[in-house]
Formats: C-alpha cells, sequence, structure tokens
C-alpha cells in the first residue's frame, strides 16, 4: 500500500484542501501527537451515538453489548503487542501509566534500592522515580546514553548491581529516536533480578512490539500517538507480576465485596487496576487504531518514514549551519538547529508556511545536559507525510537565516 | 518618532541589534537588587532579571539568560528603558507595552520608545509570551518591592 498523499483521504485533518488556514498543511509534529483517520473516529462516534451504555455494570443488552465490544477491544490491542488479554490495562495516557507503575512498586522499594534510567527520558519517566527518590529514598542512576540516541546492554551492565530493582527506558526516545535493542537490555535487566519497564509511546506507531518476544515486565503506550485518541493510554504487565502487585487506584468497579468493618475484595485482574468508568469510547478507538496500523503494516510504515527522514537529513545538511542531532537513527524523528538561531523563532517562521514543527527540550529536560543545546527543532514525521511535504521544508529552511524575522513583521 | 513604525526594516534592524548586541546582559550578585528567574515550561526562554529598586525608583536593571530574539531583544530595550523610572512609571510602561504587543498600536509610541519593533509581534500570538519575558519578571519585582515594605 502507497503511504503518503494517496492515504490523506483517510484523515479528516487534510480535508480542507489539504490546508489549515488557507495554507498547504505541513504537519510533522507526530511524536508529539498523530491526526485521527475516519476508521478511529467512526468507532468512537458508534459508541457515542448508538451504544452508549457502561461496561461491566449493567444487566441489560446494551450494556452487555458495550461490554463484548469493550473486552474485545481489550483481546485486540493485546494481540496487537502480543500480550494475552489479562495483561492490559486501560489507563488515561503513558503518563498515567508510568505513574501507576512507580506508585504500584512504591512499597517494594527499600531505603537505597536503585532505579536505572537514562537522561533522555521523557519528563513522564523522570518524575515519578524523583518522587520516589524523596518519598522512599530510592537511589536514582543514569545509564550511559550514546551520541545518536542508543543505550547498549554492556552499559546497562556497567551501572546495575545487586541494588537495582528497576531499569526503565523509553523504547525509542522521542528526541533522538533511536529504537533501542529492547530484548538484550531486558536480558541485562533479568540476569540482575530487576524489572524492565519499557516506554514504548514513541515507537508503538512505527514498529512492531512483541512483549513475549522481549520479555519486558512492563510495558506502556498512549493511543493519540498512533492515530488514536487522546485520554486513553495503555499499561501492559506481564501476568506473574500483576497477581502480585496492588492496584494504586480504588473506587468503582475494581472491588468485588466491601462492607462497614472495612474488609474489602478486588475485582479480578486487570479491572481491578481500573477504577472509575473507563474510556470506553477511547478504548474502541484505539483498537481501531491497531486495526488500522496493522492493515498498512509496520514494514511499510518504516521504510516509508526512513526514506522521507533521509531526505530531510540530505535537504538539510545542503544548508549552511544546520546541525543536525540524530543523523544515523533510523526512525522518522530529525532533531536539529540552525546556527545563530533560536528553536522556537525558527519553527515561527515554519509555521509561516504551514509548516508545523516542535521545538524546545520535548519534555526530555535532562537531554541538553549530553547534547550541548538546550533546546532543538523536532520534525516528526509519519504516514501521511509526503516527498513534497519534506521538499516544500527543504525549501523554506533555505531561505531561514536571511528571513526568519519576517515571522514577526509580516 | 525619528522614523515610521511603518518602516518594517527599520523595526527589524532594531530587533536584530538589540538581539545580537545585548544590552545590561550580566549576572548580578548583589542582595540589594531583587532576582527573578522567569522561565515556564511553554516557553524556552530561561531568563534572570536583577531590580534595583530604591525611594521608589528603578535605579538599575540588569538581565542575564537564554532566549529567543523576541524575549532576548525586549530584555535589552527595558533595560534601558526602565532605568530611572518611577515605580508608578515603570508599572505603566508594562501595561502601555503589553497593550502594544496585543493590539500593535499605541497612542504614545514616542514613549515606547525602540519597542515599538514589536509592533508586528500579534503576528504571532502564541509568541507574545517571549515578548513580555523580561516585564512580567519586572512586574514581579516591583510587586515583591512593594510587599517587603
Amino acid at each position: 500500500m502507497k503511504l503518503g498523499k494517496s492515504i490523506r483521504k483517510d484523515f479528516p485533518m487534510y480535508m480542507d484542501n489539504e490546508c489549515y488556514k488557507d495554507q498547504k498543511l505541513i504537519y510533522l509534529d507526530n511524536s508529539a501527537t498523530t491526526f485521527k483517520p475516519y476508521q478511529v473516529l467512526k468507532e468512537i462516534n458508534n459508541y457515542n451515538y448508538h451504544m452508549t451504555a457502561n461496561a461491566h455494570r449493567g444487566d441489560y443488552s446494551l450494556a452487555y453489548d458495550v461490554s463484548t465490544s469493550f473486552e474485545r477491544a481489550r483481546d485486540e490491542i493485546a494481540s496487537f503487542i502480543n500480550a494475552e488479554k489479562d495483561e492490559i490495562i486501560f489507563t488515561s495516557s503513558a503518563t498515567m501509566s508510568l505513574n501507576e507503575i512507580a506508585y504500584m512498586l512504591e512499597d517494594y522499594f527499600q531505603e537505597g534500592d536503585e532505579v536505572i534510567i537514562s537522561k533522555q527520558e521523557h519528563a513522564s519517566n523522570v518524575l515519578p522515580w524523583f518522587n520516589l527518590k524523596k518519598k522512599r529514598g530510592i537511589i536514582i542512576k543514569y545509564v550511559d546514553v550514546k551520541e545518536d540516541g542508543n543505550i547498549l546492554p554492556e552499559d546497562l551492565e556497567k551501572v546495575i548491581t545487586e541494588k537495582t530493582r528497576v531499569v526503565s527506558l523509553a523504547s525509542v526516545s522521542n528526541v533522538l529516536g533511536y529504537p533501542l535493542d529492547v530484548k538484550n537490555l531486558v536480558k541485562v535487566a533479568h540476569e540482575h533480578n530487576c524489572f524492565y519497564i519499557s516506554d514504548s509511546a514513541q515507537e508503538i506507531a512505527s514498529r512492531r512490539i512483541d512483549v513475549k518476544d522481549t520479555g519486558v515486565d512492563f510495558l506502556l503506550f498512549s493511543g493519540h500517538k498512533m492515530l488514536g485518541p487522546t485520554g486513553i493510554g495503555v499499561l501492559y504487565i506481564k501476568k506473574s507480576i500483576e497477581e502480585n502487585i496492588s492496584p494504586v487506584i480504588y473506587g468503582g468497579e475494581m472491588n468485588a465485596r466491601f462492607s462497614s468493618d472495612f474488609s474489602f475484595s478486588l475485582a479480578d485482574i486487570p479491572l481491578r487496576f481500573e477504577a472509575g468508568t473507563q474510556n470506553i469510547s477511547g478504548a474502541l478507538g484505539l483498537c481501531a487504531a491497531c486495526r488500522y496500523i496493522k492493515r498498512i503494516g509496520y514494514d511499510n510504515i518504516i521504510s516509508h518514514e526512513i526514506n522521507l527522514k533521509k531526505r530531510l537529513v540530505e535537504g538539510l545538511k545542503s544548508i549552511e549551519g544546520v546541525k543536525i542531532y540524530n543523523e544515523t537513527s533510523p526512525s522518522s524523528i530529525v532533531a536539529f538547529n540552525f546556527d545563530g538561531i533560536f528553536a522556537q523563532d525558527a519553527a515561527s517562521y515554519y509555521s509561516k508556511f504551514g509548516i508545523f514543527v516542535r521545538t524546545g527540550n520535548h519534555c526530555a529536560k535532562m537531554l541538553p545536559e549530553l547534547l550541548d543545546t538546550a533546546t532543538t527543532i523536532r520534525a516528526s514525521i509519519y504516514i501521511y507525510n509526503d516527498e513534497e511535504d519534506i521538499d516544500r521544508m527543504i525549501e523554506v529552511s533555505r531561505d531561514m537565516k536571511e528571513k526568519y524575522l519576517d515571522a514577526f513583521f509580516n | 518618532m525619528l522614523f515610521s513604525t511603518d518602516n518594517k526594516e527599520i523595526l527589524q534592524q532594531i530587533m536584530m541589534d538589540h538581539y545580537k548586541n545585548p544590552r545590561n546582559k550580566m549576572r548580578v550578585e548583589d542582595e540589594r537588587y531583587v532576582k527573578i528567574h522567569m522561565d515556564s515550561a511553554s516557553c524556552q526562554d530561561d531568563i534572570y532579571i536583577y531590580v534595583l529598586i530604591e525611594d521608589d525608583k528603578v535605579v538599575d536593571f540588569k538581565w542575564d539568560g537564554v532566549g529567543c530574539v523576541l524575549s532576548t531583544a525586549s530584555s535589552s530595550i527595558l533595560s534601558e528603558l526602565a532605568v530611572g523610572k518611577t515605580v508608578e512609571e515603570a508599572n505603566k510602561l508594562i501595561d502601555d507595552f503589553n497593550d502594544f504587543l496585543l493590539s500593535g498600536h499605541s497612542d504614545n509610541e514616542d514613549e515606547l520608545s525602540e519597542l515599538v519593533c514589536f509592533k508586528y509581534t500579534n503576528n504571532q500570538p502564541s509568541r507574545i509570551t517571549c515578548a513580555n519575558i523580561s516585564f512580567r519578571g519586572l512586574k514581579k519585582a516591583l510587586q515583591e518591592k512593594k510587599n517587603e515594605r
């Protein structure tokens, strides 16, 4: 299947003649969030228009149908990452998933226990641990990150000790985009009896995930970075761990019984981890997004992204004063800067031409310690981008040095 | 005003001059100065301002940090304009500049001096917070000083 322009008909964001406010829409901020295809929106709408009831709470036929669809979505999402159905917990986001893991593990930590992360992690894989450092006295250690964003199993081996309890890493960084060798990193973690948490929020849109193959203990992602809706996330927990861990959020649906003598019992897994009414339309939409990606195929997606990245990198390299930070990472992300131009100013100039990129530290606020720059411009490519988008971006980039102030004057 | 604010070329030159050669940009280690750190999650500017306020007057204004062309140029121009103003005048300058950023017009452009180079910043409304970062810092400093009394 050909990607790029030919699939834009699936995306309502392109329906206004592929324009946004009279400008040709060149959306290159897909690492932040992706457009949603009709197929996803249809599922969300179907719930709201034709199938609204609570899941797992009613005995009438409508509620039964909702529960069945909801659980079918769980099942399909589980097979999407080669997990078992019960190992999939719906959350509101990747951030929520990471927080839930950290607080589920809170009681398991003793003062002086170690958690290993890296300096390229997103805030959501940093701050829950910083908070546990404050609360429980855990020690946070950083594994070395190579210049291209890779993290090597042998480098993990260097920092891991008998006090390490958890290794938590983004399988693909949201800035440099290098896909880690998760399977061998997990191996190192398991040899030292540690849990391995894979933050796959940036990976799932472009690469096949197989939790059985890699052996991760926890894995998480959000829906909106993979064509799904906002407000839905997934937390995978390996069943053997899931059965021995307590929920962090208590309330409706996650309990079996409770009485005035303060006793209570929990619902079965995974429902005991989903207190409150779930984001049902979100789960159905996410399931449709998985189907959409499956239909296109990951091989197709990754080769499309890499071809376009190559084109963009070649174009940017031909412009004097452009520094690219992740030329070699086989991913959809190009992180770069223009010499002497603050990233945010460059983004405003791009925006003038309908080219939407992200700038800043992209929530990876420790990464500047490694990159020697406080901020970068990040162009992130996805399936509906095409050569024309890239060529237009390169063309505008050629004038950047001379004309970027125009953004604030014309 | 010695030039027309319709002359975008001159306005660009003013902005670029302050960006390339920022005035009064230095760190201050002096306890008499009110020090304000202006950074936020949404903005990438990371600016410190140091204001010496004595006898209800801004006696000195220095600033330091990393910022975009808008925050750098506006901090630089403010550092020259603020000094010598009474607290009331400084507050008025802040309010006038904020109005100017939003509307692109001022009844008193002479008072704004080189700040008129921000006449068209509202073309990029998401960047107005960059252009007034030091002004918001100065407002905080004036308030802190007032609260000291």
